[in-house]
């Protein structure tokens, strides 16, 4: 379990981590989510010992690790940009750190073929960085961190630097990864889809703080204010209330509804998004079913009427 | 673009290549013989020698000084860098026979500094002045390296357990050596051909303080006009091995 107890840092006048406090429970993977700046990195490499915290401590499995270098405490990191030593094969670059703690040769090459193959590298042990996919890049740099056996693995944006389609396909493969491994994740993200995704909890951060911790669904539904709710999903103000636009409902029949005009259909496959100009003022934007819609028939200058559903936000 | 390459190539061959094949020219002008005899003379012999171990210590002394000044400007945060960052380019900045003259003001009789051997007019001296002008290579090509690697993969080498000497020798070094080796290159070829400072601080005891450059000189003066050719012949072919060492470990 990894305890961060009230942690704070700064960068000269700028306020990284106002008073953090975080846990992460043993086998569990939490996503730190937060837009650029909101202390999110400061924080992972604060546990991970790169950073030092000007106040506060962190607690790794019931130790205080907080004077206790990088090389000591256990972990296991993932950078952005794979960090991948450039002059070693595949094959050396996950054995470093079983060489530096003079395992034996056998022993190493067995752990490296046994890692190389649970991250799908096995063809390409003699290879250089240089020679790889960023995905499989990310993937050696997953295999590097796991030879040591961390007792914590940190993810700082793991994703971020490839292509839409390897990010969601990695992303997959991590959680399958972790369900195996089962070793205690935080990843750090500003994308709330693969936080929602992958993770058993999220912690979300913003200007230095914690804005809410819990489950992804948790978040979700209940965010517990309006930057929650804003990061994690799209929404739409009506009046003075924030909604998700899909528990937004329209209506041909006035009832109790806003008047507002259709502007544009959107069809996006299974989900239809409509863009309506309120007559009061303002613009929302209602995600509706297909079949919805059609029931609706609505067309760019229509009329209809919208309404939020009662005790929604 | 084919104006461009006559102009370059004619730049070079006017003011390096005709002037240097001259001197070849000139120096096996009375067949190989004469040369050989040119540079095996006692004097000769020791000029080679002096300059080697010269240029040899210089070299490694600059070389780890290179190496630490550069880490220090590329990874270091302190007041003051700037000043460090100006200091280096100082030798480049100010001529060589000022650094003798300075050199002599410090160390020589009745100077600042007095250590119980002989500096001046002595392998010290000589070995100072060169260390002073063939200072900044490595500093200057290793520093723009270690900025465009970063230090992630240093980070990443403490995250798995290397201690900071492990991942200076296992990460880091590796990853500058090219700098290194190209830095080591000019270091040696700028310590070989070194005359102003040496000139200033050697005293030119023939077979004891003369370097091959000093010799060139000597002979020269002296009207031996086809020893000096054959001495800087044979600067020359050293500077050349230097060059081609450095062009054939180059990476690829």
């Amino acid at each position: 379990m990894i305890d961060v107890q009230s942690v704070g840092k700064r960068f000269g006048d700028f306020v990284a981590l106002e008073d953090v406090s975080l846990e992460v429970p043993d086998g569990s993977l939490v996503a730190l989510l937060g837009p650029s700046g909101s202390g999110k990195s400061t924080l992972l490499r604060i546990v991970a010992g790169l950073e030092q915290p000007d106040f506060g401590s962190v607690v790794i499995g019931g130790e205080d690790v907080t004077p206790v270098p990088p090389q000591k405490r256990g972990i296991g990191f993932v950078f952005q940009h794979y960090a991948a030593f450039k002059h070693m094969t595949v094959r050396d670059n996950v054995a470093f750190g079983l060489s530096i703690r003079r395992e034996k040769k056998t022993v190493i090459r067995e752990r490296v073929n046994e890692l190389l193959e649970i991250v799908g590298l096995t063809g390409w042990a003699d290879r250089y960085p240089a020679q790889l996919s960023g995905g499989q890049r990310q993937r050696m740099a997953l295999a590097r961190a796991l030879a040591v056996q961390p007792r914590v693995l940190l993810l700082d944006e793991p994703f971020g630097a490839l292509d839409a389609n390897v990010r969601q396909e990695l992303r997959e493969w991590l959680r399958r990864l972790h369900d195996e491994v089962h070793v205690t994740t935080v990843l750090v993200t500003h994308d709330q889809e693969e936080a929602m995704a992958i993770a058993d909890r999220i912690v979300v951060l913003d200007g230095g703080r914690v804005q809410q911790s819990g489950p992804p669904r948790e978040l979700y539904e209940k965010p517990a204010n309006p930057f929650v709710m804003k990061f994690l999903g799209p929404v739409s103000s009506l009046g003075d209330r924030l909604v998700r636009p899909h528990d937004l409902l329209l209506s041909n029949d006035a009832g109790d509804g806003l008047e507002a005009m259709v502007t544009r259909v959107v069809y996006l496959g299974f989900e239809v998004r409509v863009e309506l100009e309120l007559a009061s003022d303002g613009a929302v934007s209602v995600q509706l079913t297909r079949a919805e819609a059609d029931e609706l028939e609505l067309r760019a200058g229509d009329i209809v009427y919208v309404r939020a559903p009662v005790l929604s936000a | 673009m084919k104006a461009l390459r006559v102009v370059a190539l004619g730049y070079l061959g006017a003011l390096l290549l005709a002037p240097v094949g001259l001197v070849f020219y000139r120096t096996f002008e009375h067949g190989l013989g004469a040369v050989w005899d040119s540079i095996t003379t006692p004097a000769a012999i020791s000029a080679f020698w002096l300059t080697v171990e010269v240029a040899f210590i210089a070299v490694v002394l600059n070389t780890v000084f290179g190496v630490i000044a550069a880490l220090t400007l590329a990874r270091g945060q302190f007041r003051g860098k700037w000043l460090l960052d100006a200091l280096i380019d100082l030798p480049f900045a100010v001529s060589p026979v000022v650094i003798g003259l300075a050199l002599v003001l410090v160390y020589g009789r009745d100077g600042w500094i007095e250590l119980p051997f002989q500096v001046i007019f002595s392998l010290p001296g000589i070995v100072l002045a060169t260390i002073f002008v063939s200072l900044p290579f490595v500093v200057r090509e290793v520093t723009p390296v270690l900025r465009e690697i970063g230090d992630e993969q240093e980070q990443a080498a403490a995250t798995l357990g290397a201690s900071s000497w492990q991942t200076f020798w296992r990460i880091t070094l590796p990853a500058i050596r090219w700098g290194v080796t190209y830095g080591v290159v000019l270091s040696t070829a700028r310590a070989i051909g070194e005359f102003g400072a040496v000139s200033v601080v050697s005293g030119k005891v023939a077979g004891e303080t003369m370097t091959l450059t000093l010799l060139v000189e000597q002979r020269f003066t002296n009207y031996d006009l086809a020893g000096a050719y054959a001495a800087s012949a044979l600067l020359a072919v050293i500077a050349f091995a230097t060059l081609l060492v450095m062009t054939r470990v180059r990476p690829r």
